[in-house]
């Protein structure tokens, strides 16, 4: 085990950790994964702690998932979900975290559609903030997740060529992949149609192609993103057949790839569009592992920020 | 009154100046500049250690009155001008009501009359509504007594509209100063695109957008033979194009600020929106905005979009 | 901190394991439906080193189980800043089973309490039985050790140091002053 010690109380990215935390997050997740296989799934690690989920975009897996693994932990979850609230009235972000704050919550998993929002609530209240995906920004727990499946199926990191395919301009999952892969020393390669690669991503450590073959080759794993047609005003995107011809995942394309190829996706899956029924469902596809892990996860990580912020309380009262 | 100043650093362009020496004041005209002047006055100021300066001169700064008296005001203002040792300022139109018309002027100049600290030159408008539509009545602007025209915070997109404004103003002698943004490329950006855009997930705000605009201004100005004023310069693809319209001959003079050459779009990187402007902070090579010496081209400097950082900025001797 | 005594050497504590582990046997009148469950990280060692000497008395294999207590603690069994949650793993189920728990030092008996809690989670035993090492005494809670190798009288301001081959190099008990 290493000496790290857990030190933040917020989870806001993954651009931000070393590799020594992200290590960490992971080899914890691997103790709460053996808690989801017991016969009483639960354990009182967050016992009378209260976890609010404040979604101000629509998501079913990814609350699901933390309200999940926060009561595995035995903790009190609250959904709030802004389409229902006062948010429509025109309560500020800032307020609302005050407000949840002042019920004496202890930890907000958010998901806002601004890039940054939760680096801006983490500044403003003193609980502890997990960001659930802020805009184009970054989705920690799910590459994390994406991560430990990786490791499961692959048994390490370092070294691995990993290719995440489709919108990467609009994809917080690709960034936070970038960052967390890159940092445990995988080699990561973006592909899209140019017009989806954001400029200065090489800058990030990952390669550049607008090939999905090129981009299958020789590759160990390949994490599929979703083709976010409702999220783009612009109408950059070409034609839902079209994507699928040239960038979707089937298994003619999978034939010409490493045969053990790890196939992922943060889902939920476009059928015929981003990948065959086929390869979804295929023996190369770890997609529902992803979802069982997610839970061991984000447990880890809800568990380890509440720690430090006990921490940082009881180092105040004691000031 | 007689005043002393003793002992500054006295700092003067304009007659080559820059030494530790007094300055005598009498009837509020500087009537003696030198080394150890002796002479009695009712205030004498020590200025030890201290820079003396000619009042400065901030000709791009947004003072939000009248509309946005939540953000700032010809008062508050200018009294942080005055912190930073600036004695002129010359203000946008960009408020509500813009300053588009000679009444609109006309109610400026009783807020300033009632309100200013410091001495407030005024900017008119050059569309109706800064809509970039249908021109002001420019000759009236100027007789009601605009010292420039400009649609800050927008550029004007008809090239037909913006040859009459130059043209109205080349004749009116008053000069036209451009917010250069094309808002089709600009794209509702928040920061430079690239490095920052990408890494932060938001929209960017590309260089193509100003200084291709920067161009046309340029072009257009040089064709009608008019004076014209590039506003907040902050890539160096503009500067070269106005350097290179300047050789040949064109009356061309632009400006930037103080952050656009030393702070690069890193400084975004926290979601710090103190470092959110536009145009946008842009990257390490854009640093070179500040060369003046070398190509003249840089013909003023000033504080910036907002007057709120002014006090901040000339504090920190940028 | 300061090494004050030492109170086992390597010897006796196998001895010590040894008599334990003939006491288990003695109580519980044999291996049918025993198990040990050692308390991470030292207990686990010993619960294993425990079934080794059953199996050189009765020639049985006894299942060995390791149990994290960590998410289980309460605010006074916290000793560092950090929580380092280890893996549970107990592969048979604990069902009508006589649960031997195994730890090395007992002291306030909080952990145990937290590890009671866990077991629980885990199943229901006929019984649970507690074996340590040492027991320094200055219980919080109303908790007994089955089989004790050791008891040691000591003060608050001491600790007992179990020391195993396998995690310390060498085997060995003793008593370390906190003063500075």
């Amino acid at each position: 085990m290493s000496e790290l010690i857990w030190e933040r109380k917020d989870l806001l990215g993954l651009e931000d950790l070393s590799r020594e935390e992200i290590e960490f997050i992971l080899s914890t997740a691997e103790s709460f994964k053996e808690v989801s296989s017991r016969e009483i799934k639960k354990v009182p690690a967050l016992r009378g702690k209260t976890v609010v989920n404040l979604f101000y975009e629509p998501s079913t897996r990814t609350r699901v998932s933390f309200e999940v693994a926060a009561k595995r932990l035995s903790a009190d979850v609250i959904n709030i979900a802004t389409e229902t609230s006062s948010v429509k009235k025109g309560e500020t972000l800032i307020d609302t975290g005050r407000n949840i704050e002042a019920l004496k919550a202890d930890i907000i998993v958010m998901r806002h559609n601004y890039s940054g929002a939760a680096a801006m609530l983490a500044r403003h209240v003193n609980l502890s903030v997990v960001n659930a995906g802020d805009g184009w920004h970054e989705h920690p727990t799910q590459a994390l997740l994406d991560i430990f499946t990786l490791k499961e199926k692959l048994g390490k990191i370092e070294g691995i060529k990993v290719s995440v395919i489709g919108d990467i301009a609009h994809s917080r999952v690709a960034r936070s992949n970038i960052w967390g892969l890159t940092k445990l020393g995988a080699k990561v390669t973006v592909c899209a149609p140019k017009i989806l690669i954001p400029p200065g991503i090489e800058d990030m450590g990952a390669q550049v192609t607008d090939d999905v073959d090129e981009a299958l080759h020789n590759a160990d794993a390949v994490n599929v993103l979703r083709m976010q047609f409702e999220r783009d005003e612009s109408n950059a995107f070409p034609q839902q057949l079209e994507y699928f011809k040239n960038y979707g995942i089937t298994e003619e394309r999978l034939e010409k790839a490493k045969k053990n190829i790890v196939v992922m996706h943060p889902g939920p899956i476009n059928r015929g569009i981003e990948m065959s029924s086929e390869v979804a469902d295929g023996a190369n596809s770890v997609i529902l592992e992803q979802v069982t892990n997610g839970i061991a996860v984000r447990m880890s990580v809800l568990f380890l920020v509440a720690q430090a912020n006990e921490f940082i309380k009881k180092n105040e009262d004691t000031n | 009154m007689k005043i002393l100043i003793k002992n500054g650093r006295v700092v003067d362009p304009a007659n080559n100046l820059d030494e530790v020496c007094d300055i005598l004041i009498e009837s509020g005209k500087i009537s003696k500049v030198g080394k150890n002047i002796k002479a009695s006055a009712e205030k004498t100021i020590d200025a030890t250690g201290k820079i003396v300066l000619p009042g400065l001169v901030d000709m791009h700064v947004h003072l939000r009155e009248p509309g946005r008296e939540d953000k700032e005001t010809i008062s508050s203002g200018t009294k942080a001008a005055l912190k930073g040792g600036v004695t002129s300022v010359l203000v946008m139109p960009n408020t509500n009501p813009a300053m588009d018309s000679a009444e609109n002027i006309k109610l400026l100049q009783q807020i300033i009359k009632d309100s200013a600290k410091a001495d407030v030159f005024i900017c008119g408008a050059i569309t109706k509504g800064r809509l970039g539509q249908e021109l002001s009545d420019i000759k009236a602007l100027k007789k009601q007594g605009v010292v420039a025209i400009s649609d800050d915070g927008a550029s004007v997109d008809s090239d037909k509209l913006m040859e009459e404004a130059l043209k109205l103003a080349r004749d009116e002698n008053i000069l036209l100063i451009s917010h250069a943004e094309d808002k089709t490329l600009s794209n509702k950006g928040v920061v430079n695109l690239g490095l920052t855009s990408t890494r932060l997930g938001l929209k960017g705000i590309s260089k193509e957008s100003e200084y291709k605009r920067v161009a046309r201004d340029v072009e257009l100005a040089e064709k009608l033979k008019a004076p014209i004023h590039i506003a907040h310069v902050s890539c160096k693809e503009s500067v070269e194009i106005i350097a290179k319209a300047k050789k040949r001959g064109a009356k061309v003079t632009c400006e930037t600020a103080p952050h656009y050459f030393s702070l690069t779009e890193e400084a975004v990187l926290s979601y710090d929106t103190n470092m959110k402007m536009n145009p946008p902070l842009r990257s390490k090579s854009d640093l070179g905005v500040r060369k003046t010496k070398k190509i003249s081209s840089l013909s003023a400097r000033n504080s910036g979009l907002s007057a709120w950082k002014l006090n901040s900025l000339w504090q920190s001797r940028s | 901190m300061k090494e004050k005594a030492k109170i086992l050497d390597a010897e006796t504590l196998n001895r010590s394991l040894m008599r334990i582990a003939h006491e288990i046997l003695e109580k519980n009148k044999g291996t049918a439906e025993l198990c040990l469950i050692g308390i991470r990280n030292r207990g686990v060692y010993l619960a294993q080193r425990l079934a080794g000497c059953i199996k050189k008395i009765e020639g049985q294999d006894v299942p060995v189980g390791a149990l994290d207590i960590t998410l289980y603690r309460d605010d006074l069994t916290m000793i560092s800043q950090q929580p380092v949650v280890h893996k549970t793993e107990i592969s048979f189920g604990i069902d009508d089973k006589f649960v031997v728990l195994v730890d090395d030092v007992l002291y306030t008996g909080r952990t145990i309490r937290a590890a009671l809690d866990a077991l629980i989670d885990f199943g229901r035993p006929k019984a649970i039985q507690l074996a340590v090492l040492v027991d320094r005494g200055h219980r919080e809670l109303p908790v007994r050790a089955d089989f004790v190798g050791k008891n040691i009288p000591t003060a608050k301001n001491e600790t007992v140091e179990v020391r195993l081959k396998e995690t310390d190099g060498q085997d060995e008990v003793v008593i370390v002053s906190k003063d500075e």
